[in-house]
């Protein structure tokens, strides 16, 4: 289906022209609105970004991809293969320390995240989706030690199942269920860690990089932006952006 | 004994379980311990380290 243009035939104009009301017209105007293209992929950043401190959510994000990518190996060769030959034991173990370093940027990503407040500046629900997506990262990770299909996985599963009948869902959620444990790791959890951190960084896009505490301007300044490209040095600033006014 | 084993093999023997430290109602092994204080080093470092400056020295 098609939309009909205006009687006037002329494109919707920010300046008053005749616009569609059509839902993606009206989506379209509320992502630019909120997210322009500057924002969702800007080339500058302020001063204090020049940090290794703010690094390690794109470390994260860079481990999650190599977990990603060895997963989808391991999913489709299965524990016939990755048992038993050693490019097999190799993409095990790259999917297995890809997790390790995964969690390692992400709590260091935390740390620094908690003590820079990072909440600050209405930044609140980005604070959120970084909790929810460490919860749904857990999950993931005991999961997949579940499915490692060996003595291991045994174990964990048989000590883990009196736990969770104890708390009332090892009706719905049985550790020792490989088949719903396999599906639960390789197809949902990946998908729901997947879209909590595009949700994340489409956050951090929008409202910027939280800056240092000393940074926020006292009442009544006027902030100043500074490029990364050339200030990576000197007193902090802030934009009016990070300065969540 | 694969060849591509030997060398790690020869610095730490990893065949047998963790060593565990307890104090009171704690209890942690030893490589976890290791990696949370390889953790904590590697965030203080990330603060303390000055980052690189750009190409046009800026």
């Amino acid at each position: 289906m098609t939309a009909t243009l205006p009687a006037t035939g002329a494109p919707e104009t920010p300046e008053g022209g005749p616009e569609s009301r059509m839902w993606t017209a009206r989506l379209r105007r509320a992502w630019v609105s909120k997210l322009p293209p500057d924002k969702l992929l800007p080339d500058r950043q302020p001063a204090y970004v020049a940090s290794w401190i703010y690094v390690f959510g794109v470390l994260t994000i860079a481990a999650f991809l190599v977990v990603l990518a060895s997963g989808l190996v391991l999913a489709f060769t299965g524990p016939a293969w990755y048992h038993t030959s050693s490019l097999g034991h190799f993409t095990n173990s790259t999917h297995f320390w890809s997790v390790q370093l995964f969690f390692v940027f992400m709590v260091i990503h935390l740390w620094g995240k908690f003590w820079m407040a990072a909440w600050r500046g209405r930044r609140w629900l980005t604070w959120l989706t970084g909790g929810l997506c460490f919860l749904a990262s857990l999950a993931t990770a005991f999961t997949g030690y579940l499915i490692q299909t060996n003595f291991d996985s045994q174990w964990i599963s048989f000590e883990a199942k009196d736990g969770l009948n104890a708390v009332g869902i090892g009706a719905f959620f049985n550790v020792a269920n490989l088949g719903q444990t396999l599906l639960i790791h390789a197809c949902l959890l990946p998908l729901v860690v997947g879209v909590i951190t595009v949700w994340h960084v489409l956050l951090v896009r929008r409202r910027g990089v939280v800056p240092p505490m000393e940074a926020v301007p006292p009442h009544g300044a006027v902030p100043v932006a500074v490029p990364a490209a050339v200030a990576t040095s000197g007193e902090p600033t802030v934009t009016s952006e990070e300065s969540g006014s | 004994m694969p060849w591509t084993s030997v060398p790690i093999a020869s610095v730490v023997n990893l065949d047998h379980p963790a060593h565990y430290l307890t104090w009171g109602w704690l209890s942690i092994s030893v490589p976890n311990l290791l990696v949370i204080l390889l953790m904590i080093a590697v965030f203080v470092l990330a603060v303390l380290l000055p980052f690189p400056k750009d190409r046009d020295g800026s």
